[in-house]
């Protein structure tokens, strides 16, 4: 017992101590709010795509657990510079996995993986994909509060 | 329960022969014996309550109040046994001012929809307090908003007291009920309701208690407080879920339109009209939880022959043990720091968020709630987002407290 690495590596501790592309973005030409009512993780998530559908710049700001702010940060610095169906299809790779629907995480979730853990913890599911959610919210512009507790089986 | 009110007065408190009699507690949670500190939220089931349900479903499951055989008139027999049970567990003056529900949630919604639609107007004052569970806020703000009327908030200090200063301020003659909760579920403060009741009746205000945490902590006397209304869970003091009392008194009931219209709640039934059964019956349409009812009067025998006092007389001495164990560790800060406190201990750690706490801890074993306790006015009263909250029961003991303090210290550990 006491071994917590599964879940907390090191890696999403520095993440959560040291979040990158933190703060607001003044110039983005798309953005959403994410809320996890379970432990109230709030963020705000702002993307500026091209009119090629890359992924010129994107920050996120707000406050959460651990899981959710390393998510958050880790998922900022793997989707910049990338298409947006890259960014959707890494979305259902990283959902799959930390619900535990895949035996093994894909290779091209690179350092994402260290979330894999996440998958023996279902209370803290939703903490890791919040960030993931809304990032695909700001994408399709929609513009209510992605809740992970909106009743349309989001379950993850 | 002569012999067990005896026993009460003369033996110690043998928490180790307490714990025994809860089956759940004997086990390893992650390879680790189990420490549950989460008994604000639920409390574990002593085997009387589990084999009482048991009995139930295995020698006289039947409906009540409507068959003519054996087995019907134990069930209906078992289920009004319990009723006078908690008659007198609360010292109500009649038993049919024992109203079944679901729990304290729908024992307030049906004051709110059954008392409220008929007694609030438009420009009408409900007042609740800055500590309410949302269970005592939603109805009440479903009602002014259905109504016109005004939701008022009594504010609490840094300590999580009530100021009753501002609370003899907001009564006026606008206001039309006080809705406060006896024991706050997110700060442990113990409220002064004798306090409160006595202002608002001097003021011609009605007052309704929500008594979810103060059950199986207080002894509580409905008539000597002079509550109009109490509201409690069954699952908060050792019994099921799904099963709960509201207290009302007889005349103010009587006078309430039903809650819910259905079978076991009328007199006569004609397409033309009907006429509603007395009390309790009038609110309590359809097949009731009877087992859980069985389970709830067991359950109320197993806390009256250790005895309530010395149950809180207990869990005291858990919470001033935790109290100065928490507060040796530097990054915690208590949440709730009343002078009247029941065995409730909400803190933060550092910079460290709740549900992380919550997912360490639980990996050591030890089961505590973190999060915002469904109190968020609560939590930005104080700004934080969430709290952990550790909560003690009467089978509780200080070196589980220990193993809470270690598992926080290697919280710290794994965030340094
Ligand atoms: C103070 C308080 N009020 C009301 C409730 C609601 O009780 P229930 O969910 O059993 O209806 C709770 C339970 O958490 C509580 O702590």
């Amino acid at each position: 017992m006491s071994d917590f690495s599964d879940l907390y590596q090191d890696l999403i501790l520095d993440h959560q101590k040291n979040p990158r592309n933190f703060g607001e973005m003044t110039d983005a030409n798309h953005h959403a709010d994410g809320y996890n009512p379970l432990c109230g993780d709030k963020l705000t998530l702002y993307l500026k795509l091209d009119d090629a559908g890359t992924i010129q710049d994107i920050h996120f700001k707000g406050s959460g657990c651990a899981i959710s702010k390393a998510s958050a940060s880790m998922m900022t610095v793997a989707l910049k510079g990338k298409k947006t169906a890259e960014a959707e299809h890494l979305f259902h790779e990283f959902h799959d996995m930390v619900m535990g629907k895949i035996e093994k995480a894909p290779e091209d979730l690179g350092k994402l993986k260290v979330f894999e853990g996440v998958k023996d913890y279902p209370a803290r599911v939703k903490c890791a994909s919040l960030a993931w959610h809304t990032m695909e919210a700001a994408l399709h512009n929609e513009k209510d509060v992605v809740s992970t507790d909106d009743g349309k089986g989001m379950e993850g | 329960m002569a012999t067990a009110h005896a026993e009460s007065t003369t033996q110690t408190y043998d928490v180790l022969k307490y714990r025994k009699d809860f089956p759940i507690l004997n086990q390893k949670v992650h390879g680790v014996p189990l420490v549950y500190l989460d008994n604000a939220a639920t409390t574990q089931k002593p085997l009387s309550v589990i084999e009482a349900e048991n009995k139930y479903y295995r020698e006289y499951n039947a409906n009540i109040h409507r068959g003519v055989h054996l087995l019907s008139q134990q069930a209906t027999k078992a289920y009004e046994d319990a009723r006078v049970k908690i008659q007198k567990f609360i010292n109500a003056a009649n038993s049919a001012e024992i109203i079944y529900t679901r729990g304290t949630t729908e024992g307030i919604n049906l004051v709110a929809q059954t008392w409220g639609r008929k007694n609030v107007q438009a420009g009408d004052e409900i007042l609740v307090s800055a500590m309410e569970h949302h269970s005592n806020i939603v109805p009440w703000q479903m009602l002014c908003e259905e109504k016109g009327a005004k939701l008022k908030v009594i504010p609490i200090n840094d300590a999580g007291e009530l100021l009753m200063d501002e609370f003899k301020k907001l009564v006026t003659s606008k206001t039309k009920l006080v809705a406060v909760t006896h024991v706050s579920n997110a700060l442990g403060t113990i409220n002064p309701i004798a306090d409160i009741i006595q202002y608002a009746h001097s003021k011609g205000v009605l007052v309704l208690i929500d008594g979810a945490q103060s059950i199986p902590h207080i002894k509580v006397d409905v008539q000597a407080l002079d509550c109009d209304f109490y509201a409690f869970s069954g699952h908060k003091i050792y019994a099921p879920t799904g099963i709960g009392v509201l207290y009302g008194k007889y005349k103010l009931l009587d006078a309430m339109p039903p809650y819910q219209g259905g079978g076991d709640m009328i007199a006569s039934v004609t397409f033309e009209k009907t006429t509603y059964a007395k009390l309790p019956n009038k609110f309590e349409a359809g097949t009731p939880h009877i087992a859980g009812v069985i389970g709830l009067g067991a359950a109320l025998d197993y806390v009256s022959a250790i005895g309530v006092d010395r149950i809180a007389a207990h869990e005291h001495e858990l919470l001033v043990y935790g109290t100065q164990a928490l507060s040796k560790i530097k990054e915690i800060r208590i949440i709730g720091t009343a002078a009247m406190k029941a065995g409730v201990i909400s803190f933060t750690l550092g910079e460290i968020h709740p549900h992380d706490i919550g997912t360490i801890l639980d990996k050591q074993g030890v089961a505590i709630r973190a999060g915002h306790h469904c109190a968020q006015p609560v939590m930005e009263r104080f700004d934080i987002p969430a709290t952990a909250r550790a909560s003690f029961g009467l089978y509780n003991v200080k070196e589980e407290i220990d193993v809470l303090v270690t598992a926080i210290q290697k919280t710290l550990e794994v965030f340094a």
